[in-house]
């Protein structure tokens, strides 16, 4: 899974997925953070895909437990959404995204 | 029944186990935690169950070369280092040379939000990749439970525990999962359900405004454990578990024999003393000299070169110094050798098991011949216990000196009114030489008394001796009995100079029998000198006698051939004869 919409140099909405191998829950929710972003941010957002089965020490940073967990890095503060991002209301208020659109 | 019994002392003896190294919870456990499985360890706030899981990683990785991952929930790794190092553990260098990771996992509900299914395999992989990095062998989590107040999801943090156990079993290390108290249950939220193979319980209470802390092996599945409750202390070297009555009276004892630095005392021990790490109790009302009987025996034990132990529940170590120094006595310059330590501590400041814990650290550290504990009696009515409760802690402390070979001297006050061959506590029957003290009141004065009540093992005297102490120390003197009784004190003393009257004028009798008898021998002798010179005289007259009559003979001779001459007589025949008759004479 290539890193998605990473030709902008500094986007506004920056994100990371981790997951745990192909999950279906991963791929679920890979889906599902594509088709919002697709529809909120189009643009001004980039997906990190971090699979934690190939990189496990990359979990300590970002205090991952949970798998699938979306973490926002850009705009600050970090917020993070765990699940399988399946209620687009609660991701959108997650990423609070809502107020800036 | 029976099957199941011995089924179950077959799979103990199967059951491998991982040793803690924690002081005493081995032996209780006997032999540590499940090896492979995960312990719950649990108690309230503040009961040391974090301390339990640090203290068991470190030791893992110094002790026994087994590296360990600790995941706390709840503490900063520098926080755990600090805490860890005040106890004696350093857990930095440990992570330095890679024989520990703590990893801190934080979970800040105010930044999560969480929609749709999830799970927890990212925290699985975090410490699947701690494990793996250093081959660990131990893993404490510290508290799971904290996730609770992180997610949402109870049914899926419940299931995912679950899993993680298991995983943790699967992976064969030895995992110590701590878990808060919660009401009525062992952990808040009752995660004892999932690890099933050994639970601990921590606890500290308050009794009589007294804390003491205590543990108890709830359940063990497989195996033989300890099921009381013992008491532990965190101290510099953290964890002390008290096993209690591991007795098994099994201990060697010793032939050898110790002076008990008093000779009369030895004397009355069949010349030889105490029997090195036996117990001895010596009561006595007050000021019967106890502690002087204890502080010659120490003095005697640090003057072989013998270190020695001193519990003082009543006095300052100075006071004991002054104190013995007015019997000649210096304590004081053991101490500055370094063989004598002398603990003093009211008993009030702490419980009975703390004290115990105490005692036991401090026996471990210095490893002395002669431990000293004075008063027993004192604990009895100062501190929170009752007499069982006092009787119990004695006990332990004599198993545990039989143990380390070392000789126990306690003392008791027995209260004036009292049976004097009965203690408070109940111990008479634990100690192997029980000396009485005893105050004697007769002719307007107190004087001590000492007896040996019994003494195991040995012919001891069945003398009462009187018991004095002057400014070169304890001793024991001869006791007489007068028509009132045992002669003590000056009554004692005109008896001792009524005696040395009587062995007086025997000898001065003797003596001038000696004289008159030598004196009559000498006129015997000057009488027989006398008699032997008359004898002399009466020879010599003999003998001048004899003379006399010869020249008499000799001149009549010459007289009568003067005769013959001048009457022209040859008397030649004649002479010839005289001369032929003094040949044959």
């Amino acid at each position: 899974m290539a890193a998605k919409r990473n030709s902008m140099p500094r986007p506004d909405y920056d994100l990371r997925l981790y997951v745990a191998g192909q999950t279906p829950r991963s791929v679920q929710a890979l889906a599902n953070l594509t088709k919002i972003c697709e529809e909120y941010l189009a643009g001004r957002y980039r997906i990190q895909i971090i699979d934690l089965l190939e990189k496990p020490q990359l979990a300590k940073g970002d205090q991952i437990l949970a798998i699938p967990t979306l973490v926002r890095t850009l705009p600050e503060p970090i917020r993070k959404i765990i699940g399988d991002l399946s209620n687009k209301e609660r991701v959108l208020v997650g990423l609070d995204v809502r107020s800036g659109v | 029944m029976k099957l199941k019994a011995n089924l179950n002392l077959q799979r103990d003896r199967s059951l491998p186990k991982c040793p803690t190294g924690i002081t005493g919870f081995d032996e209780i456990t006997l032999g540590g935690l499940p090896r492979g499985r995960p312990s719950l360890i649990c108690g309230g706030a503040g009961c040391g169950k974090t301390l339990f899981g640090m203290e068991f990683l470190a030791r893992g990785a110094k002790d026994f070369d087994e590296p360990g991952v600790c995941i706390s929930f709840e503490e900063t790794p520098e926080d755990l280092a600090q805490n860890a190092i005040s106890l004696g553990f350093d857990l930095k260098a440990l992570d330095r040379s890679k024989k520990l990771i703590v990893d801190y996992i934080h979970i800040d509900k105010s930044e999560i939000a969480e929609t749709g299914e999830y799970d927890l395999e990212g925290l699985f992989i975090r410490i699947g990749s701690a494990i793996d990095s250093i081959g660990a062998k131990r893993v404490v989590l510290d508290t799971p439970e904290a996730l609770f107040g992180g997610l949402n999801d109870e049914g899926v943090l419940r299931s995912e525990l679950r899993r993680l156990f298991r995983w943790l079993k699967d992976k064969g290390v030895t995992a110590v999962i701590t878990g808060e108290r919660g009401e009525g249950t062992l952990t808040r939220h009752g995660i004892e359900e999932y690890v099933s193979d050994c639970v601990v319980l921590l606890d500290h209470r308050l009794q009589n405004g007294i804390v003491t802390r205590r543990l108890r092996v709830l359940k063990y599945r497989g195996s033989v454990h300890g099921t009381n409750e013992y008491p532990f202390l965190i101290g510099e070297h953290g964890i002390s578990v008290l096993p209690v009555t591991s007795l098994g009276l099994t201990h060697k004892i010793s032939d050898e024999r110790i002076s008990t630095g008093v000779s009369g005392l030895d004397e009355m021990l069949e010349g030889q003393g105490y029997y090195r790490g036996s117990s001895i109790l010596v009561t006595g009302t007050a000021g019967t000299g106890k502690s002087s009987l204890a502080a010659t025996l120490v003095n005697a034990a640090c003057a072989r070169g013998e270190a020695c132990l001193y519990f003082s529940f009543e006095e300052s170590p100075d006071q004991i110094f002054r104190n013995m120094r007015s019997i000649g006595i210096d304590l004081a310059r053991w101490v500055k050798k370094g063989l004598l330590s002398i603990h003093s501590t009211r008993p009030t400041t702490h419980g009975l098991e703390l004290h115990l814990v105490e005692m036991h650290t401090l026996l471990e550290k210095h490893r002395p011949k002669i431990v000293v504990i004075d008063p027993l009696s004192s604990l009895m009515n100062g501190s929170a216990g009752n007499t069982s409760d006092v009787t119990n802690m004695v006990l332990r402390v004599i198993d545990r000196l039989k143990q380390l070979g070392a000789t126990g001297f306690f003392t008791a006050l027995t209260s004036g009114g009292e049976a004097t061959e009965a203690t408070d506590l109940n111990i008479s029957s634990l100690v192997d030489t029980w000396l009485l003290l005893r105050d004697v009141e007769a002719d307007g004065e107190r004087n001590r008394i000492l007896y040996v009540l019994k003494s195991r093992g040995m012919a001891h005297s069945n003398q009462l001796r009187e018991f004095i102490m002057t400014r070169n120390g304890v001793e024991l003197r001869e006791a007489y009995l007068g028509p009132a009784g045992v002669l003590t004190g000056s009554a004692r003393v005109a008896q001792e100079a009524r005696e040395r009257d009587d062995e007086f004028r025997t000898l001065r009798e003797n003596e001038s029998r000696r004289v008159t008898l030598s004196r009559k021998l000498r006129a015997a002798e000057a009488q027989m000198a006398a008699l032997e010179a008359e004898k002399e005289a009466a020879v010599r007259e003999l003998e001048s006698a004899a003379v006399e009559v010869e020249e008499r003979r000799k001149s009549a001779l010459a007289h009568r051939q003067e005769m013959a001459r001048s009457r022209k007589v040859h008397l030649q025949p004649k002479l010839a004869r005289v001369k032929a008759s003094e040949a044959g004479a």
